[in-house]
């Protein structure tokens, strides 16, 4: 079994992103990037399953300049076996990432896919059901259980009531959730050998896929903020201000 | 043209978020059409036909939306999308999942949490776990927006009077996926996105049984039980607790954080709501910058003694 994992370099999620001086867009120089927490839970998720000798190979693939190379080659030090880097410059929306993935999906012929729920940057939560459409795979997103068996995936997903089971045929895309996993650190040795494996690179446009940006970006502000209030110094103080000041209890 | 609404229900009554999503639509300026997908579900299209504000509701009803699958949904509002250049989702689960199934299938690029409608163009949403406030503008003809809920209010659930269109379900036998089971969390609590009051414990709550302390304090209240992102990471409580950016977004009257720092990815999930009350040991807490009235002490001792006073 092959498994494809898209992977995206993100802000380092301990840092607090600010906007920029003209409020035109986030300010990223000088911040720490890291592959997405959730695309680690991926990763990990493929490696667990290749462990258990249920995968043979692991394909990770990223979308952007020269910088995403890093991440791929964690992805690698992790532990998968190839690597692709969709090359471009521009900032590419989650229909176009899933319309790229098509692409590569077309080539690669994978028979899971699997990925982030969610970029912790653009907040979006599109890609993998995008992608799925597009494809005419089935999804389970927001995964914390999959469970491969023989031509089926079964998924439990983190849902709003609770925790729900799906069973997709594959080839399918599964989207992470937080307790899918604990994604492991790389060895120093793995981080050297990962300096070895496959990359390839390949231009954004020779896949045929026009990226627009459909939707643009006016304005980028920090929220208000709430003012700090009152501290009490005995449980009885708290009881009385929530009664008769705020008057909510 | 038209806006469609996806209604969220669990079978037996419509989700308030879908009340926030009606509402949030109003500001679109167009007839608003709520999409049931249900078995033939008659309370919930009693109840979206009296939301106040809906022209019609469009009922898919067959057996297989006993539980509901994302290819199944996007194929009712594939049928129907000529119709309509607005497709609103809440930004719950079944919206996240659902919406940019459908939205990728009409070449839209979604816009996802928003907080704001400025005009029919241009939408504020949260970025970077709240860091940051966007102002995005959609050069497109249609859009797919998913609803921060939180940020709108609940459109009038009664008051209306819309006509109920029989529709014709498209057929989705060849799909790949199907439903096997549910593990819903059985609680006799309010739900935690619609509670009048919210009371969440945090990694300062130790373990999973301290839970119990917070369980007593909510009875007293009234109240949904929430949890921040480390107490769930901390396996001390399900996921379905968790308010936060990567997890639930609540805006009740009062908020009582209970052990929690206050990490920013937290703060995007209640920091709207009315009343925050902190109550935690470290006074250098984060939580306690957002709290309108906070408590430094320990949560062991303040939780018994709160409970007893209420």
């Amino acid at each position: 079994m092959k498994i494809l994992i898209p992977i995206k370099r993100v802000n380092d999620y301990n840092v607090k992103v600010r906007p920029n001086q003209g409020n035109t867009d986030v300010d990223l120089s000088n911040v720490k990037m890291a592959m997405n927490p959730f695309c680690e839970i991926a990763v990990e998720e493929a490696i667990r399953l290749k462990e258990a000798g249920k995968a043979d190979e692991i394909v990770v693939v990223t979308i952007g300049d020269d910088k995403h190379q890093e991440q791929l080659r964690t992805a690698l030090a992790l532990g998968a076996d190839r690597a692709i880097l969709v090359k471009t410059d521009n900032s590419v929306q989650p229909l176009d990432v899933a319309k790229v993935l098509v692409k590569v999906y077309e080539s690669e012929s994978p028979d899971l896919v699997i990925m982030g729920k969610v970029g912790i940057d653009g907040d979006h939560n599109q890609t993998g059901q995008m992608f799925a459409a597009l494809t005419g795979l089935p999804q389970a997103t927001f995964a914390s259980e999959i469970n491969v068996d023989g031509s089926k995936v079964e998924v439990t997903r983190e849902i709003d009531g609770g925790l729900e089971t799906l069973s997709a045929e594959m080839p399918a895309v599964v989207t992470t959730d937080l307790r899918l996993n604990e994604p492991r650190y790389a060895s120093l040795p793995n981080i050297m050998k990962a300096k070895r494996k496959p990359l390839e690179e390949m231009d954004i446009e020779s896949l045929g896929v026009v990226v627009e940006q459909k939707v643009t970006t006016l304005k980028v502000e920090s929220p208000p903020e709430r003012q700090e209030g009152v501290k009490v110094e005995t449980v009885d103080q708290l009881v009385d201000k929530l009664k008769n000041e705020a008057k909510v209890i | 043209m038209r806006t469609l609404v996806i209604a969220e229900h669990n079978g037996n009554s419509l989700s308030a978020a879908t009340l926030s999503v009606v509402e949030a639509a109003k500001k679109l300026g167009r007839d608003i059409d709520l999409l049931v997908a249900s078995n033939s579900c008659e309370s919930v299209l009693e109840a979206a036909k009296s939301v106040e504000g809906v022209s019609k509701v469009l009922n898919f009803s067959h057996e297989k939306f006993k539980n509901e699958v994302a290819e199944d949904v996007a194929a009712c509002v594939m049928s129907v999308s000529n119709d309509y250049d607005f497709f609103l989702a809440s930004s719950s689960t079944s919206g996240k999942n659902n919406l940019p199934r459908a939205a990728a299938m009409l070449d839209i690029q979604q816009i996802s949490e928003v907080t704001d409608i400025i005009d029919e163009k241009t939408f504020k949403k949260p970025i970077y776990a709240g860091s940051c406030i966007a102002t995005v503008q959609s050069t497109q003809a249609k859009n797919a927006i998913t609803i921060r809920t939180t940020s709108f209010d609940k459109a009038n659930e009664n008051g209306g009077s819309a006509a109920v269109e029989d529709m014709s379900v498209p057929e989705t036998e060849s799909r790949k996926s199907g439903f096997v089971k549910n593990e819903l969390t059985v609680s006799d609590r309010p739900e935690l996105t619609s509670a009048d009051i919210v009371i969440s414990g945090g990694r300062g709550m130790q373990n999973g049984e301290n839970f119990a302390l917070l369980e007593a304090v909510a009875g007293k209240l009234n109240a949904a039980v929430g949890a921040s992102r480390a107490a769930v990471d901390s396996g001390f409580v399900p996921n379905d607790y968790q308010v936060g950016q990567t997890g639930k977004s609540v805006a009740p009257n009062l908020y009582i954080a209970v052990g929690i720092s206050g990490a920013i990815q937290h703060l995007a999930g209640m920091k709207d709501s009315k009343t925050i009350v902190a109550i935690n040991k470290d006074e250098e807490a984060p939580i306690f910058k957002v709290a309108d009235y906070g408590l430094v002490g320990d949560l062991f001792e303040a939780l018994p003694e709160l409970e007893s006073k209420l």
